[in-house]
């Protein structure tokens, strides 16, 4: 188990290093592709004319001239032992590990803009996943247990309907419905759990119901048919012909069965979704790592995106270490 | 085995018998058609006895050993008839009834090991998830037992062996293992269905050698469920051979082996090789292949690959479905030829070339 752990810690690491490397190479490609100073996608401007001295100093200054591999170097050097920024006239600004750098547009570090981002994203996701995993999976169960029954039907008639509703209708349907016509949350705007949980709280139910609803559909879905497959097979015969109770047939013999291949799913959903609940945040005005991202796309704000990027990969690659790990404790046969 | 009237309404009369399987009929309604998986099975089992229960693939042989075990209780299966196991009916009984039967009274020992048992959990959690169900033991205690039960099916170092995964177990273990749990409970009836089937030919005879074993120390009734007619001469007391959902013949092995009167048993045992004698001929395979259980052949349901089915006049194989008819003490058979002219034919035509 420690040897199986290891080779996947190793496994996840050069993963990480490799996104790392493509991501730098590809926003070094930008600036080289469309003919632009690679400053501009720093400061959202080339101050001075192409080949003046004062664009010299500053391609100098941001380390452009310097060889590809130095540059490489100077960046994950930042993320992995932080750095001092300093522009040689201003205050230096001390940005500590793991420092994506500085976004001149925002004023701000990158890094401080992520850790602002973050908790926001983590608490839609974390509370939609655990919504739409335990919907999801007990319309599942009771569909697959009664296949063709009125059940069934509804609840696959249902999830059919929720997998095809995009969010972008769900969500304000859900806000006309609870914030303007019940008036039952009259104010969603979001608050830190740390700072008001029962604020926060209410700011969150709507977006993770939405969130869920989508999600829930699919797993709904594959709960069933794994569902159906378990429970024809041999095991579950052994188990009724011991004389055990339904319940624990099903819940014990068949579910433990049916969602082993779901934790897989799920781990690779939830990594995924870092980052890239966009429209939801969008819907609920919530400033998470989605909102961030499309924002610094659409200012071309190269560090913000650089830095959103890797999180996004690195919060993908722990999400799928997880479920490995998660997946040798679930299924005893992946153990070497 | 007993000699039942055609007609039976009761539970058999006889006291030794302790399942009684009477007029059973399995029938699956799908979308091509009721499928008449048995269709009038009729046996008696004393306890301490090997049944064992000789057929095709499709012939019934499962489907009558979960009916017994009420499997089909829950799904779109139509039974009739009875099963009285020790003067209680178990056709009518609630799947509640059935579960407390199941396991206790009545278990099961399948095919394929290693798909029968469930991957995630260790042998010994199954195994004392089985006792634990019909008794009221603690945690401690279902271990202590069944270590002693893995120990009793002769699986060397048992207590190390317990928290083992079906995987780690070789073919021939595993089958140890699913006999364990089958027996944990002491059972009055075990029905093997194909317990060897999935087995090396070396582990088939220990597994076999097992089953006796333990037949003798619970004095339990076995069913033995088996396409392997070797398997059959080996260990069972008695046999039912079933063709198309019935029994065709049934009697002592003895007979069976000496004495077959049925075509179709002609055909499965020219069909096996024999190591007591030298065969003259080739192994003949009997033509054709099984008969639909939807569209079931007119007559006797063995008439479109009976050899013989011209011995009988005014065409009564294709028109009248032959009785099952006792031919000597124990030993019935289904078929229109004249019994006279059976063992005639059993005498010049088939037994030289056994």
């Amino acid at each position: 188990m420690i040897r199986f752990i290891i080779y996947r810690l190793l496994g996840a690491i050069v993963v990480i290093w490799i996104v790392s490397v493509v991501t730098f190479l590809i926003f070094q490609a930008v600036p080289l592709l469309s003919h632009t100073n690679p400053v501009y996608f720093y400061t959202g401007k080339v101050p001075f004319k192409p080949g003046s001295p004062q664009l010299k100093a500053l391609t100098h200054r941001f380390g452009f001239d310097l060889p590809l591999y130095a540059q490489y170097w100077h960046y994950l050097s930042g993320i992995l032992f932080g750095q001092t920024i300093t522009d040689g006239v201003s205050v230096p600004i001390k940005c500590p590990a793991p420092c994506f750098g500085y976004s001149f547009r925002q004023n701000e570090l990158v890094g401080t803009l992520i850790a602002q981002a973050v908790p926001v994203s983590l608490s839609l996701i974390v509370g939609s996943a655990i919504l739409w995993l335990v919907g999801g999976v007990s319309v599942g169960t009771i569909s697959g247990l009664r296949p063709g029954s009125a059940i069934d039907r509804i609840g696959m008639t249902g999830s059919l309907a929720a997998v095809s509703l995009p969010i972008f209708f769900t969500g304000p349907v859900l806000l006309l419905i609870f914030e303007y016509t019940l008036g039952w949350l009259p104010d969603v705007s979001y608050a830190p759990i740390t700072q008001n949980p029962v604020q926060w709280l209410r700011s969150m139910i709507l977006p993770w119901v939405s969130l869920a609803f989508l999600f829930a559909a699919l797993y709904a879905r594959l709960t069933r048919s794994n569902m159906l497959e378990t429970m024809s097979e041999d095991y579950i015969r052994t188990a009724r012909a011991k004389g055990l109770d339904r319940r624990t047939v099903v819940i014990k013999h068949g579910l433990r069965a049916a969602l082993t291949p779901i934790v897989t799913i799920f781990g690779i959903d939830v990594g995924t979704l870092v980052g890239t609940t966009v429209i939801t945040e969008n819907v609920f005005n919530l400033r998470g790592l989605g909102f961030l991202t499309i924002s610094s796309i659409q200012q071309q704000d190269l560090p913000i995106i650089l830095g959103v990027t890797i999180v996004a990969a690195v919060a993908l690659v722990v999400a799928n270490f997880v479920v490995d790990i998660l997946y040798a404790v679930v299924d005893p046969r992946v153990t070497v | 085995m007993t000699i039942t009237s055609p007609v039976p309404s009761a539970a058999s009369t006889d006291p030794g018998v302790f399942l009684s399987v009477e007029d059973l009929r399995v029938h699956f309604p799908t979308d091509d058609g009721l499928v008449k998986s048995v269709d009038g099975l009729t046996f008696d089992l004393r306890r301490g006895e090997i049944l064992g229960i000789v057929g095709e693939s499709g012939s019934g042989k499962s489907v009558t050993a979960q009916a017994i075990l009420g499997l089909h209780k829950g799904s779109k299966a139509k039974i009739s008839g009875h099963i009285w196991l020790d003067g209680q009916d178990l056709v009518p009984a609630s799947e509640d009834d059935m579960r407390a039967v199941r396991g206790s009274e009545i278990a099961m020992i399948f095919q394929d090991p290693l798909s029968s048992l469930h991957p995630f959990y260790t042998i010994g959690n199954q195994i004392s998830e089985a006792y634990r169900v019909h008794n009221k033991v603690s945690g401690r205690d279902a271990r202590k037992r069944t270590i002693e039960m893995l120990e009793k099916v002769g699986i060397p170092n048992a207590a190390a062996r317990y928290s083992d995964y079906p995987h780690q177990f070789s073919g021939g273990m595993r089958q140890r293992a699913m006999i364990a749990m089958a027996l944990i409970c002491e059972p009055k009836l075990l029905i093997a269905d194909e317990p060897t089937t999935a087995l090396d030919v070396t582990v088939q005879a220990q597994i076999l050698e097992l089953i006796k074993e333990l037949r003798n120390e619970l004095n339990s009734a076995v069913i033995l469920i088996t396409h392997d007619l070797g398997v059959v001469a080996e260990t069972c007391d008695h046999v039912v051979v079933m063709y198309g959902g019935q029994a065709v013949e049934k009697g002592p092995v003895a007979d069976l082996f000496d004495v077959p009167e049925m075509p179709y048993t002609w055909g499965l045992l020219s069909s096996m090789p024999r190591m007591d004698r030298v065969r003259q001929t080739r192994l003949t395979p009997i033509p054709g292949s099984p008969p639909s259980l939807i569209q079931v052949p007119k007559g006797c349901v063995f008439n479109p690959r009976c050899r013989f089915s011209d011995r009988v006049e005014g065409n009564r194989c294709f028109t009248v479905h032959p009785d099952l008819l006792p031919t000597a003490p124990g030993h019935e058979v289904r078929c229109h030829i004249d019994p006279e002219e059976r063992r005639q034919i059993l005498l010049t035509e088939i037994r030289p070339n056994l």
